[in-house]
């Protein structure tokens, strides 16, 4: 989708030569104003209702939250709100579990963002080869896909349940010992990372893929010529090919991990989640949000956290591109 | 099957490459995709077996590995403990109005992208596709407040609404009606006098049906699966099956095989759809991918 908006001139219309004259309507005559009318306006009535659902209920809000910030409201009471400034901001600043929320984003993001990547690339790359049964390997890996978040952490929370979890049943029977996974500081975060990596590596599989495919034949042909491996030509035509498209994934991939969720709250079952586990050792930001916004129902701090994601938001995206440009530089 | 032949090798006077493509795949990419399979299936496969057992059963020092004999007793308990039938027909209904909304608007708004000539077209798409990089979270505070001061808080339009057009879904139509719609036909369209909308309604919409068939389905599957704001908008009394999910282990002591059952309840439709339609929705994740 990165890979995307060159516009395609030859594609698109012809430059605009006097709009057809409607049959039977005498130039100047109403039906050839609403004609012309119908021409100038249709475009943007077309894309208008993208633009208000999108203003109305993700570009206001965004804004309105900055306010809200500002402010002292309940959720007991939610048109009473009282300016206070950036107190809200303090208090956030200022509470340990905040930033042991952004410690543990960044940490749950690469260590489930890195793995899957790099899996999705090699499984693209076997699927990339001539076999049998493609189409339905494809789909296989795709299944987690049409899984919820819901059902999905909630059987990996059985999965890694200390005792009882059928996990832990496994390795016991290997002869590794009892994980209480959900109480560890870094268990915890493997087991979320693994319900993500569950759930999206098929799908970024199949993006490599469909890159992988529209990988001119040519390139590998004269890297042949010239006596690569297929190792080489792995690491010299295919990577720098799907350049574009790991970029992408990593930018989607990135944001996705900002938003994690469902995963965390979901993790123990129980009434745990909403404060990310006993220590907070697997509390996201989102996590963080909710409990402050709906559960002690306080909504000024819960705006201040979102801003503060989105200031996060804009670093990683400015990292991204500096990493993008340092990448496209070496490369030339 | 099995050529581990060098990257290049010439037979029959023709240069063979190693483009994966070209080559045949060797037992060990097999074995390799037959893991990731069964990978990809196995916590399917344990919810139902965790589903179609007793609680006691699932968390005891052997656990069982095939389906038990519990499955409807659970899935009859999941029903009434979880609000399941209410959670069901709120999904479908949420997912049903997102969907048809989303193929609409999305169609219009891809055609208008793709095959219409109009002041600002191409800073719009670019702010149509900037969008997908703003993350829910950060307007949730103030979406609820809206919805409360407007009547809909608890409501389903609460969670309809802000999601009635996607992003993806413009950009997906744009890059197919691109290269699927000639633009002679709409010329012809106009030449026979007809207005704009009449030639979305019988050129554009025909052209654009096998797209419309794979974003419909994308986008009820994330509709259908979408936990966060649903999570935090609808209320105990009046969830999405999701909604209804989380609620159901948030409680004090969950019935782990309970849970499970609505687990299964949850996930079953999607996979039915999934069965059936696979393949398409395989295509159509990868033609969204690198188009254009």
């Amino acid at each position: 989708m990165a890979t995307s908006t060159p516009t395609r001139d030859a594609h698109v219309p012809p430059p605009r030569r006097s709009a057809p004259p409607p049959p039977a309507a005498a130039r100047g005559s109403w039906r050839s104003r609403l004609w012309r009318f119908d021409d100038k306006a249709s475009p943007y009535a077309y894309i208008a209702p993208f633009f208000l659902v999108f203003g109305a209920f993700g570009l206001f809000p965004l804004v309105y939250t900055g306010w809200i910030a500002l402010h002292r409201v309940e959720m007991t009471g939610l048109d009473q709100m009282q300016w206070v400034g950036w107190a809200n901001f303090d208090t956030i600043l200022h509470d340990s579990e905040f930033w042991t929320a952004v410690a543990n984003t960044f940490i749950i993001g690469v260590i489930s963002t890195v793995p899957q990547l790099l899996m999705a690339l090699g499984l693209a790359h076997l699927l990339n080869y001539r076999l049998r049964a493609s189409t339905f390997f494809r789909t296989l890996i795709l299944t987690p896909y049409a899984t919820s978040v819901a059902s999905a952490a909630l059987v990996f929370a059985l999965v890694f349940r200390a005792d009882g979890g059928i996990l832990n049943w496994l390795l016991h029977f290997i002869g590794l010992g009892h994980t209480n996974w959900a109480n560890g500081q870094w268990t915890s975060k493997i087991a979320i990372s693994v319900i993500v990596i569950w759930r999206w590596t098929g799908y970024n599989t199949l993006i490599y893929l469909a890159a992988m495919q529209a990988v001119p034949t040519d390139l590998y042909e004269a890297a042949a010529l010239d006596g690569a491996t297929r190792w080489q030509q792995f690491r010299k035509v295919t990577i720098p090919s799907l350049r574009p498209t790991i970029l992408f994934t990593i930018v989607i991939s990135t944001i996705g991990s900002m938003q994690l969720f469902g995963e965390p709250l979901l993790l123990e079952g129980g009434t745990l989640g909403a404060t990310g586990g006993n220590q907070n050792q697997y509390e996201t930001l989102s996590v963080y949000l909710y409990n402050y916004g709906w559960k002690l129902g306080h909504l000024g701090p819960a705006a201040a956290v979102a801003w503060a994601m989105l200031a996060l938001l804009l670093i990683i995206a400015g990292i991204n591109l500096l990493v993008g440009r340092f990448v496209r530089k070496s490369a030339a | 099957m099995t050529t581990t032949s060098p990257a290049a090798r010439t037979t029959r006077g023709r240069l063979r490459v190693g483009a994966g493509r070209q080559l045949h795949a060797g037992p060990i990419t097999y074995v390799v995709l037959i893991v990731a399979g069964l990978l990809s299936i196995l916590p399917l496969y344990w919810t139902l077996v965790a589903a179609s057992h007793t609680q006691n059963d699932v968390l005891s020092l052997t656990p069982p590995l095939v389906p038990g004999g519990r499955l409807f007793h659970n899935l009859a308990t999941a029903w009434q403990q979880a609000n399941l039938g209410k959670a069901i027909v709120n999904s479908v209904v949420v997912s049903g109005c997102i969907t048809a909304a989303t193929l609409f608007f999305c169609t219009l708004a891809g055609y208008s992208f793709a095959k219409m000539r109009f002041r600002g077209r191409g800073w719009l798409m670019t702010a149509v596709i900037a969008t997908l990089t703003i993350p829910p979270q950060l307007s949730v505070v103030p979406l609820f407040m809206m919805m409360s001061d407007i009547g809909w808080g608890g409501h389903l339009e609460s969670v309809i609404f802000p999601t009635l057009v996607s992003a993806f879904g413009v950009f997906f139509m744009r890059q197919y009606l691109l290269e699927a719609l000639p633009y002679e036909l709409v010329e012809a369209a106009k030449v026979d006098g007809a207005n704009n909308f009449r030639i979305v309604l019988s050129i554009v919409l025909p052209v654009a049906r096998p797209a419309m068939m794979v974003l419909g389905m994308l986008t009820f599957v994330q509709a259908w699966n979408d936990f966060f704001w649903p999570y935090l908008a609808l209320s105990q009394q009046n969830p999405t099956l999701q909604v209804a999910l989380g609620q159901l282990s948030a409680s004090y002591t969950p019935d782990q095989s309970i849970v499970m059952a609505g687990a299964l309840i949850s996930a079953l439709p999607l996979l039915v759809v999934f069965v059936v339609f696979g393949k398409q929705i395989v295509g159509g994740i990868m033609s969204g991918a690198v188009k254009g």
